[in-house]
């Protein structure tokens, strides 16, 4: 971080005029700041993937298998029958253009390979002249090129330079999905050995510890009681929340980055209070201890692999319904893949609240709800006694999260909930919100420390608005629910909007919630005095 | 480069029935031969493109969410954007295949000292692309009454509708005003936008000028190189019929306006043209959001290799004991 410019010259020096040399002919240059590690071989023999070896992005040789080409263009094959959206989205674009400036990391950075068209472009030069009839006879007038290991090189770079946070996608005639592009140029690179270390890890750990950190059953249930003592001290109240329960009503499950570090803890701990103060039954599971699924930024099948255990978990423990915490890419595997990978799930119930009786019929099927829905409807029936008083040294905005937004539709729930914890609550413009949101620029498995370029250029469109609502309404608080924006937006406000703290909604639904038989709080969760108990 | 290989393409294949049509007086070949094959290729080339997205699999729901969803009772859906039934989505669809309601939401994005980014309103594209679609459309449609007797009404009410402005003799009709304006503006934007011209493949400019070419010809052989209409009509209704006649004293420029549709019907299976199938089959507009209410199938669902919790217990065993945590297998 210490080699970037300040936030002002960065911003100055974009260029969004491209350079005069056509695109197929600038070679990826991978230089520190703009490309992620390659994963260490152990996480890939966890994981039983194909190539682990030691190799890194800035060498001539990266080691490919013998037979790479063959390789890619069997998995090219296979995929374009295997995914429709792969095969149309190959064909239909006219490369109108209208995705080009919608993309936060072309924003940030002017390359125009992160412009979402020729992202995919990337792709499609070499689908052209392997499988179209056009491509084979027209050749480079076709737009078509060779597979050659300078192209592999340039996926590796463009296919980790992307979020998948699909807000190309929204403006696309055509809905050609950038998301889906990358997953397929990220599965295709995966059969080469081509992936970076803070995916696979994670994979890894998943896979065999339970979570992306990897942390082991009874270290999380010390984390847990840690979490407990400090709610102890700040509200007299003693909880000890269930952990691997057989027969509880519910299953919680959360990202694993809520109960490893600042300032997601607090949002952990604010799930825990809510549970207590509703005496729900409910219970953790050490074994299905994330909610995230790196998976999803590898390919369907590690996707799948790792989500198998949340209803797994559910199943043994005889569960009615499960509760999903605060995460964005967790909740596309829930929403748009979980039931059809794992499912069916019809063990289970159709989640019902206990408390108000609310039947979430939205779940029926994957019997899996939101927090947020499940908070709204508490509120909503007046369950929740709430101070919002107790937040008003905040002036909160709330960033959508990519993939609730754009993969979900979770829009209004969250702002129902922020609005009813805090008396300070100001919206950033319209085109960086709901479905027009920007990605916090460290989604999908990018949030590692070496791409801290990359990252800051990709946030700027998300810091510029926040920055805009700090200079006009005074706003300090950033509110989200996602694990990933809750360790990625703290740097980048601290580039861009320095003044600005990063919370989940749970953490300000905790500090406005009277508890019974609580103390007198003279503190919030994050131990700063509250409004009118300053010194 | 790209632009010139385009253009040299179109005006080659003006230059074959200038040939071919008007020196050699090939008429049969370019009258009859080269429009019913290119019609042949286009159908066939179609279906064959719309089945073979059909061959590929949807394995799963992902249909991009453009507003809010549908969940308790009180909390207004967005029933268009993020459509939870057929309904929904049919009315998704057709607001983007007939108002291409994506592009509309287009924004232009601005950088400006601060740093400052603005997100201003930028419909042109979709009012380009708009009035290039509906004229293309309308043009299309008043064609079919050189291959209908009796015209049906509607065709000659569209015919009317486009030259109510009654000017001249014959009447102007305001499609080709509109058609060329819109191909100009889709064209200029292509050279004169930098990522445009970046982005641009002879495949995006050939189209441009292949129809650009197709509307010349017809401007010229309307006003200005006038050839015989009635002649015309016998030989396009044997097309139409399957009772092909070649009348004699058709000009080389009906010829020339014709090979270029041909060329244009031939090149549409084959190229990005057939975004006017694909629009109907992208599995993130044509799915309904309800992934959480019904269960999506996926054929190729294989099983995966997954960990256990059995196998899990016995690495954990030992820990989940001493932490006081509930065990399966003591």
């Amino acid at each position: 971080m210490s080699k970037l410019p300040a936030a002002d010259t960065l911003a100055a020096s974009i260029e969004y005029t491209p350079p005069r040399t056509p695109w197929m002919e600038v070679p990826a240059e991978f230089r520190p700041g703009v490309y992620s590690y390659p994963a260490n071989p152990k996480n890939l023999k966890i994981l039983d993937f194909p190539n682990p070896r030691q190799w890194a992005p800035e060498d001539d040789d990266w080691k490919l298998p013998e037979n790479w080409q063959e390789i890619i263009y069997e998995g090219f094959q296979e995929r374009l029958h295997k995914y429709r959206s792969l095969k149309v989205f190959m064909d239909v674009c006219v490369r109108c253009g209208a995705c080009a400036d919608k993309c936060h990391y072309f924003i940030g950075s002017g390359d125009p390979k992160n412009m979402p068209v020729l992202r995919a472009e990337l792709l499609r030069s070499v689908y052209r002249r392997d499988f179209t009839m056009v491509g084979k006879i027209l050749k480079s007038l076709s737009g078509s090129r060779e597979l050659t290991v300078d192209v592999i090189k340039e996926w590796f770079m463009y296919f980790y330079q992307c979020s998948e946070c699909r807000r190309c996608s929204l403006f696309c005639p055509y809905g050609i999905d950038t998301a889906e592009i990358t997953m397929m140029g990220r599965e295709l690179l995966n059969l080469l050995g081509l992936n970076i270390n803070w995916i696979m890890e994670p994979v890894a750990n998943c896979f065999k510890v339970g979570n992306h950190l990897g942390i082991p059953p009874h270290t999380f249930k010390d984390i847990v009681e840690f979490m407990c003592e400090d709610i102890e001290d700040i509200t007299g109240i003693k909880i000890d929340p269930p952990m691997n329960k057989k027969g509880a009503e519910i299953l919680f499950v959360t990202p694993s980055g809520d109960y490893f570090a600042d300032p997601g803890t607090y949002t952990f701990m604010g799930y825990l209070m809510l549970f207590h103060e509703l005496g729900l039954d409910y219970t953790m599971s050490a074994y299905a201890s994330e909610g995230g699924n790196f998976g999803l930024f590898t390919s369907a099948e590690a996707m799948k692999r790792l989500n198998a255990k949340i209803y797994a978990e559910a199943k043994r423990l005889g569960v009615k319904w499960i509760l999903g915490g605060e995460c964005g890419h967790m909740w596309r595997v829930i929403n748009q893949y979980m039931d059809t990978m794992n499912g069916p799930a019809d063990f289970m119930d159709v989640p019902r609240n206990p408390l108000t009786g609310t039947v979430f019929s939205n779940a029926r099927s994957t019997k899996m709800v939101h927090i947020t829905e499940f908070t709204a409807d508490l509120i909503k029936n007046k369950i929740l006694n709430l101070d919002p008083g107790r937040n008003d040294h905040l002036k909160v905005t709330y960033h959508d999260s990519c993939n609730p937004a754009r993969a979900m539709g979770l829009l209004e729930e969250p702002r129902y909930v922020i609005q009813n914890v805090c008396n300070n609550f100001y919206e950033m413009p319209e085109q960086t919100i709901r479905e027009q949101t920007f990605c916090c620029g460290s989604g999908s498995g990018l949030n590692n420390e070496e791409f801290m370029e990359m990252r800051l250029r990709g946030g700027m469109p998300r810091a510029n608005a926040v920055k805009h609502v700090h200079e006009k309404y005074g706003v300090n608080m950033l509110s989200c629910i996602c694990a990933i924006d809750r360790a990625a937006l703290p740097p980048l406000m601290q580039y861009w909007v320095p003044g600005v703290d990063v919370t989940g909604v749970h953490e300000l639904v905790a500090n406005a919630l009277v508890m019974r038989g609580e103390k007198e709080r003279e503190t919030d969760l994050r131990g700063e005095p509250l409004p009118g108990k300053e010194g | 480069m790209n632009v010139l290989y385009s253009l040299l393409l179109v005006l080659a294949l003006v230059v074959i029935p200038l040939i071919g049509a008007g020196a050699l007086g090939w008429h049969t070949l370019f009258g009859v031969i080269i429009p019913v094959f290119a019609v042949l290729v286009f159908v066939a080339g179609f279906i064959y493109r719309v089945m073979d997205w059909g061959r590929s699999a949807v394995p799963f729901r992902i249909p991009t969410t453009g507003g809010q969803q549908q969940t308790l009772s009180w909390i207004k859906p967005s029933k268009l954007d993020n459509p939870t039934t057929t309904a929904g989505t049919v009315g998704r669809m057709a607001l983007e295949i007939l108002l291409f309601r994506s592009l509309f939401r287009n924004t232009r994005t601005q950088l400006t000292q601060g740093p400052k980014l603005s997100y201003g309103s930028s419909k042109w594209l979709w009012l380009g692309a708009i009035a290039f679609h509906y004229s293309f459309f309308i043009i299309l449609a008043r064609h079919m009454r050189f291959f209908t007797e009796p015209v049906p009404l509607p065709f000659e009410w569209l015919d009317k509708l486009d030259g109510i402005l009654q000017i001249g003799v014959p009447t102007l009709y305001m499609t080709e005003f509109v058609i060329l304006a819109a191909l100009a503006y889709l064209f200029l934007r292509r050279v004169v936008v930098p990522q445009l011209r970046y982005i641009s493949l002879p495949a995006d400019y050939f189209p441009l000028f292949l129809i650009l070419a197709i509307v010349i010809s017809g401007v010229l052989m309307r006003y200005f190189i006038r050839t015989d209409i009635m002649d015309i009509k016998t030989l396009t209704m044997g097309l139409a019929t399957l009772n092909f006649t070649v009348p004699e004293n058709i000009g080389v420029i009906f010829y020339i306006h014709v090979f270029l549709v041909a060329a244009l019907l031939v090149y549409f299976p084959m190229s990005k043209l057939m975004h006017s199938g694909g629009v109907f089959l992208s599995p993130t507009r044509n799915l309904a959001n309800n992934n959480r209410m019904k269960r999506h199938i996926n054929p190729w669902n294989h099983p995966v290799k997954t960990h256990p919790y059995e196998e899990w217990e016995d690495e954990y065993r030992e820990q989940l004991k001493e932490a006081g945590l509930p065990v399966e297998k003591e």
